[in-house]
């Protein structure tokens, strides 16, 4: 388990102090909670010497780093933004203290409160996702309860899943194994400062044969109270294995890191199946586009086994930008990957979003579903590859891309891309572009339904092949969060 | 309980209706015939709240409130119900979500709870026996891939069960055959009560064979020109449209 990190601080001092890796001045600045703003090699190391790292992995991170300051942002996203200045957020910071929080729900921002009163969440559970002070997540999940007939269930199972520091440690075999073997450290400039600076996420280990017994939810891994900034999972589904896996939660939280770059690598061996569901509703800024997070994700799946399986089912309402391509490499023979995907923006969000499936096994076969909802000033792409490599004899693709328009001054776009390099190939692509009609609205009011519920129906009725690849609990919340989402969007 | 008053409308900037009268008392039902381009379904669509139809002058009172002051939904939850010439399709949305949803709304504008997903369940399955329409098609998306009978037979059987005090059927005859006119008919006949009443608004005759009004009004020109009982509907079979526009 996670020992007391204020405990931890001495041993680091003392320990860095010995090795003489750092300046003075540095020093001062790990007592405090969060070290100064910027990043550079000894940054890397502190994250590494707090984690009590082995030397392979600062390696890994030093590396990534390295090649991190040769490579530039990439532009070519259809998103506008402010650039981040690296050098001016915090790589590492104690586990958050209570004392930042609120100390009441009084405290808190009342447009957050009476989205958590609309989405139906209890009292404790809004305290704790707003972060009110003394309030930890096992509080309300009632950590005996909860907590732990679900450890002890999955361990009767076999399966491990626990915080990625903590699998170095307690399985570093495995994390050696697979870490980076599906997003190299160098894969893209938001995947390399993760790897140099990650201090947070899952590991999940599946067993040969083991069917997960339960969805694992990272709303239930009560170890780790906060998202991270820089999150990393790493999720490994040994061979005939399933399991489903559920990330982040409908409510929005409360959350002043504004840039997350987030790792999240899959790998499925033969006859394995991993199911990655994800609702993310992030601080997407105000009317106006003020604040909000910037969601720069890379997600991306290696059916590595003949057989195997990767499904990414995607609910994205939140974050101001949102620049995310949740992917599959179909290695082994025969294996299948499937991308659904609900993107909504509203107001000035925009979101960049879609998805690869790399064909290289025979009779590799992929699906890719896409709604993009754009209302108000929001804008929506789609963009997506389907690449079919020299050895993927028989591979078959369907993809599916539809955006919905509601008002004029949103917009929607798409950039399908396709390499086939195997003529035996199959491709099917179908697209559209509609505006909720008038005469549906009519419709809908003309049987007593006012306006804004009639638009969430309809909106909620065009993602219906994606919400039902959902979880059934995720599936009704998502319906909910759509509707509180598009709020303000007519009229 | 509907009384329309010197209404003037128009549409697109053209003026379409001039000056139509009509009082309909509950338990009648009044068919409205014309020509085409007479303003029939403006009228229809005037009464129901249609956004693009501005009314320019005059008034409409429902059970004696200004109903054009209503919102279309506020409309539909006081009681009136508007039977579309085309119904649309909405995907994704299945015919029981919006049935509940409609349902719902009205018990909500009189301060009723919502009804039980037992009992709705059942009030539907009754329902749809009156029009012969299979439960298992109401799983489907609103007038997703129905035929144009289905479509209006599923105008009527939300009618049923919605159970409306006006209902305002535009054109619902149209493109049906003979079995399913009889259908849509009953459909009809089973509300027809001394509190509820009907506008018919339709260019054959053929309906009024089955279901029998109490007043026959012809509009053209954007006004009524003629009113009568039944026999005016005979009688405009056999000579047409032209005797009155003329006149």
């Amino acid at each position: 388990m996670a020992a007391n990190p204020q405990a931890n601080i001495q041993d680091v001092t003392a320990m860095v102090a010995g090795r003489k890796l750092y300046s003075a001045g540095f020093i001062t600045d790990i007592e405090a909670d969060k070290v100064a703003p910027g990043l550079n090699e000894d940054v890397i190391r502190l994250i590494s010497a707090k984690k009590d790292e082995p030397e392979w992995l600062l390696n890994f991170r030093l590396k990534a780093y390295r090649r991190w300051l040769k490579m530039t942002e990439p532009d070519w996203a259809h998103v506008n933004y402010e650039k981040v200045d690296y050098q001016s957020i915090s790589y590492y910071s104690q586990p958050k203290s209570m004392k930042d929080g609120p100390k009441s729900l009084d405290e808190v921002d009342p447009k957050l409160l009476e989205t958590y009163k609309k989405l139906g969440i209890p009292l404790r559970e809004q305290e704790m996702l707003a972060g009110v002070q003394n309030v930890a997540v096992d509080v309300v999940f009632d950590s005996v309860s909860v907590g732990t007939t679900f450890k002890k269930k999955l361990a009767e199972a076999g399966v491990i899943f626990c915080p990625l520091s903590e699998a170095v440690k307690t399985h570093p075999e495995l994390v050696q194994k697979y870490l980076g073997t599906v997003v190299p450290f160098g894969d893209n400039f938001f995947a390399a400062l993760n790897t140099a600076v990650f201090t947070e996420g899952s590991f999940v280990y599946i067993p040969k044969g083991v069917r997960c017994p339960m969805e694992l939810s990272t709303y239930f891994r009560i170890n780790e109270r906060n998202t991270g900034q820089f999150e990393r999972t790493l999720i490994i589904a040994a061979e005939g294995s399933h399991v489903s896996y559920l990330e982040g939660c409908t409510a929005p939280q409360r959350d002043e890191n504004q840039l997350h770059a987030a790792v999240v690598e899959l790998v499925a061996l033969d006859d394995a199946e991993i199911k990655y569901s994800t609702v993310q509703n992030w601080y997407p800024g105000d009317e106006n586009g003020k604040g909000g997070i910037y969601n720069f994700v890379t997600k991306r799946g290696d059916c590595r086994g003949a057989r195997s399986k990767i499904s990414w089912t995607q609910v994205e309402t939140g974050s101001a930008i949102t620049w995310k391509y949740p992917s599959c490499v179909l290695r082994g023979d025969d294996s299948v990957g499937e991308f659904y995907s609900v993107a909504l923006t509203n107001h000035r969000q925009q979101a960049d979003t879609g998805t690869k499936m790399i064909h290289v096994g025979k009779r590799t076969k992929s699906t890719i579903v896409s709604k993009g909802i754009a209302a108000g000033h929001g804008q929506q792409t789609y963009r997506g590859l389907v690449r079919i490599l020299d050895s993927a004899e028989g591979a078959r693709n369907y993809t599916q891309c539809d955006s919905l328009l509601i008002g004029d001054q949103c917009g929607a776009h798409t950039f399908p891309y396709t390499e086939v390099r195997n003529p035996s190939a199959t491709l099917e692509h179908e697209a559209t572009t509609s505006k909720i009609a008038d005469d549906q609205l009519f419709y809908c009011r003309a049987r007593g339904i006012g306006e804004e519920e009639a638009v969430s129906m309809i909106v909620n009725g065009f993602c219906k092949d994606v919400f039902k690849e959902l979880p059934m609990e995720f599936a009704v919340e998502a319906q909910k969060l759509l509707a509180v989402s598009l709020e303000g969007a007519v009229g | 309980m509907l009384e329309i008053n010197n209404l003037h409308a128009r549409v697109d900037d053209k003026e379409i209706l001039k000056g139509l009268n009509l009082a309909i008392r509950p338990g009648e039902v009044h068919a409205i015939m014309g020509p085409n381009g007479a303003g029939k379904s403006t009228l229809s669509n005037v009464i129901a709240g249609r956004e693009g139809y501005d009314v320019t002058s005059g008034e409409i009172l429902f059970e004696n409130q200004d109903l054009l002051a209503l919102e279309p939904e506020t409309r539909a939850c006081e009681g009136i119900f508007l039977g579309f010439q085309y119904p649309v399709e909405i995907p994704g949305v299945s015919n029981m979500t919006l049935l509940k949803a409609a349902m719902n709304a009205r018990r909500k504008h009189r301060g009723q709870d919502e009804i039980p997903p037992g009992d709705f369940l059942a009030w539907v399955r009754d329902r749809a026996k009156l029009v012969k329409i299979d439960p298992k098609m109401l799983s489907r998306g609103v007038n997703e891939g129905f035929s144009g009978g289905e479509k209006k037979r599923n105008e009527i059987l939300q009618m049923l069960i919605l159970e409306p005090r006006l209902m305002i059927l535009d054109e619902t005859d149209s493109g049906l055959d003979i079995d399913a006119l009889k259908v849509v008919s009953d459909g009809i006949n089973a509300l027809r009560s001394p509190e509820r009443s009907t506008v018919l608004v339709t260019h054959y005759q053929r309906l009024l064979d089955y279901v029998q009004p109490d007043f026959v009004h012809v509009l053209a020109r954007g006004r009524i020109v003629k009113s009568g009982g039944p026999e005016l509907a005979k009688e405009l079979e056999e000579k047409g449209y032209g005797w009155l526009e003329a006149a």
